[in-house]
């Protein structure tokens, strides 16, 4: 058929109508699943191998604090007269006895302190203090930095200003001062506290653990609410937040459901290097005789407990010291790698 | 500029009395007191000595008293250490911990300063895998470790150290300023590589090299100048912790400074010491951290004034 080149009649061709060829249906199949941020995230913290090995020993820590000492022959608290100050694996003369007789003597795997209390249940006991304050103390600061960081970025202007102003004079604060003083001032008050109905748990926790606890949702927020605001604030220029507005979506929805869901990525990672941080805290505080109480062990106190009779029984100090800077640094090593796979900026 | 300083400065002061302020009422609405502890005093000892140090008074009127008298320059007498003014106990204890605090802070800098370049230089080699190293491993010890590793074997092992301070000659300061400069060094070290690593792949480093710059030149005058400026921000908080680290270390080699006196002081309920403590150790760190802020402000023209 001869068409006119320059007709305006409607070109119509019939191959158009063809039903596609397998070959050109092929092009359109998704070849890959559709990589979302957690799975890429996730892919690339699997092959970091650094932070694998630190999640594991975390996890084997873990273990070990949490579920081990619910069937360890031995209380943290219990004292067994007559295996004062054994070295590690060997046993008192009455255990010897008993071994004689056909009775099982589970052994001290790292020995008694001057007390006889059996060492490995003591460090066990130490760790678990130590990871509830690191965990706890984190989702403190999660909590608290996240929203005190939103809500400033978000309404901007004069809420804003004062807001931060705030964070600035807690940032110059000088925390290791206030933090003695809170802890120490703080006792008495929980102490009576605890005495009230209703309140027992805070007699089980300890005082001092709970003050520590108060410090840190007291003075370390600022640092997670500084980094939380600046996210915000380029965040909430974006089209979504714009059409969650058009659409009516109340402020306190905007912030929990699309602002900070966005930066979840800085916010884990910032979550998760706290933790250390507040460890590192809590057995300064621990060693210096101010942090959890008697007989309740930490890793910090153990170790300032042993520095009296170092000189004679030395790995008393030696193992909870080396476990604190184990934890501390598998978690500072698994913190980095969560930051290398989830922040965009380092993306290359 | 100057009205930054300015806006620092009264940042600063309003931060000191806050701290001030909380420390005050904080102590103060704690129950027992400075003479509480003591048995042997009779109840009416006790309360002559509240009324001589005007303890019976009601708070506010304390607070506006203690207030006037330190804008004045009087922080009042130790309670424990009978007949001690609190400024004669700065006086005498301050400068212990300032000179341990101070060569901590320099053999940092001189420590860290070139093993985070020579990491740099040599990224992805031997020797830049072993720094690394170190100065992770640096960072997880927290500083009673080492306070207490280095006690072990340098004291007690090997013999070579003294173990407690005694007269303070220079063989008694070694392990105290190691311990507290291990972990800035290990700090400053990281910090160092990071910086110098982005300092070597900018424009400028390739510009001066290719007009014949020798090497050496171009590392010190151009490289190091630059990457040097994380580490400037860094030494006002690292200043504060020197002297707050210096707690444990005090502790540990029985050294007669001001941290293990505020410890004491608090444990103690000597109202009046720790008052004193608190606002020369938080007006120090603060002034010095304004002083950083300032010197950083000069040296990196880059950065504008907020």
């Amino acid at each position: 058929m001869k068409t006119n080149p320059l007709s305006m009649q409607l070109k119509l061709d019939p191959e158009d109508f063809l039903p596609a060829t397998n070959d050109e249906k092929e092009s359109l199949v998704i070849m890959r699943d559709s990589v979302s941020f957690w799975k890429d995230g996730l892919r690339r913290l699997l092959k970091n191998k650094i932070a694998m090995i630190s999640l594991f020993f975390i996890v084997v820590i873990m273990i070990f604090s949490f579920i081990v000492p619910g069937f360890y022959p031995y209380r943290y608290e219990q004292q067994i007269k007559g295996s004062e100050n054994l070295s590690p694996m060997t046993y008192s003369e009455e255990e010897l006895a008993k071994k004689e007789a056909g009775e099982d003597v589970f052994p001290h795997f790292l020995g008694t302190d001057k007390l006889g209390r059996d060492y490995a249940i003591r460090v066990m006991m130490g760790s678990r203090i130590s990871l509830i304050v690191g965990l706890v103390a984190a989702a403190i600061i999660l909590v608290i930095g996240s929203l005190f960081g939103s809500v400033a970025a978000f309404f901007g202007g004069w809420v804003d200003l004062i807001m931060m102003r705030l964070v600035d004079i807690i940032y110059t604060i000088p925390d290791i001062l206030l933090i003695v003083l809170l802890s120490t001032v703080l006792e008495d008050p929980l102490k009576s506290l605890a005495t009230q109905p209703g309140f027992g748990w805070v007699q089980k926790l300890g005082a001092k653990l709970i003050s520590i606890f108060i410090v840190f949702a007291l003075l370390y927020w600022v640092g997670m609410a500084r980094m939380v605001r600046s996210q915000i604030l380029t965040l909430k220029e974006s089209e979504y937040v714009t059409a969650a507005k058009a659409l009516g979506a109340k402020n306190g929805r905007i912030i929990k459901k699309h602002l900070l869901t966005n930066c979840i990525g800085t916010l884990i990672v910032t979550t998760t290097l706290q933790i250390p941080s507040s460890i590192f805290t809590e057995s300064f505080l621990s060693f210096l005789g101010i942090g959890v109480a008697v007989p309740m062990p930490s890793l910090g106190s153990l170790a300032g407990t042993a520095i009296n009779g170092f000189q004679t029984y030395p790995y008393l100090l030696f193992i909870p010291a080396v476990l604190i800077s184990l934890i501390i640094l598998s978690f500072n090593l698994f913190g980095d790698g969560l930051r290398d796979a989830f922040d965009p900026k380092l993306k290359n | 500029m100057i009205k930054y300083i300015l806006k620092r400065l009264v940042m600063a002061i309003v931060t000191i009395f806050v701290v001030a302020t909380l420390t005050f009422f904080l102590m103060n609405t704690v129950p027992g007191g400075p003479f509480t502890a003591e048995k042997s005093i009779s109840e009416q000892a006790r309360k002559n000595l509240e009324a001589k140090y005007g303890l019976d008074k009601p708070i506010m009127q304390r607070y506006v008293t203690y207030i006037t008298d330190a804008l004045h320059g009087d922080f009042g007498i130790s309670l424990k250490q009978r007949g001690r003014t609190v400024s004669s106990i700065i006086a005498t204890k301050f400068p212990v911990s300032a000179k341990i605090g101070g060569i901590s802070v320099l053999v940092a800098l001189i420590l860290g300063i070139p093993l985070g370049c020579i990491a740099a230089l040599n990224r992805g080699k031997i020797l830049d895998n072993i720094i690394i190293v170190l100065a992770t491993f640096g960072i997880a010890v927290p500083g009673f470790v080492v306070c207490t590793m280095l006690l072990y074997f340098l004291g007690v092992k090997l013999q070579v150290l003294p173990t407690t301070f005694g007269d303070g000659s220079w063989t008694h300061f070694i392990m105290p300023v190691l311990s507290i400069a291990f972990y800035p060094t290990a700090y400053i070290a990281r910090l160092m590589r990071s910086s110098m690593l982005d300092v070597l792949g900018q424009d400028y480093m390739r510009t001066a090299k290719a007009k014949g710059v020798s090497q050496f030149v171009s590392l010190f005058k151009h490289a190091l100048r630059n990457a040097v400026l994380p580490v400037v921000t860094y030494v006002g908080p690292m200043l504060a912790y020197t002297i707050t680290g210096s707690f444990i270390v005090e502790k540990v080699f029985t050294i007669p400074g001001l941290g293990r006196e505020f410890i004491s002081s608090v444990l103690n309920r000597d109202y009046t010491m720790i008052m004193g403590t608190t606002i020369f150790l938080a007006s120090l760190m603060v002034f010095i951290n304004v002083l950083v802020d300032i010197v950083y402000t000069i040296i990196d023209p880059r950065i504008k004034l907020k």
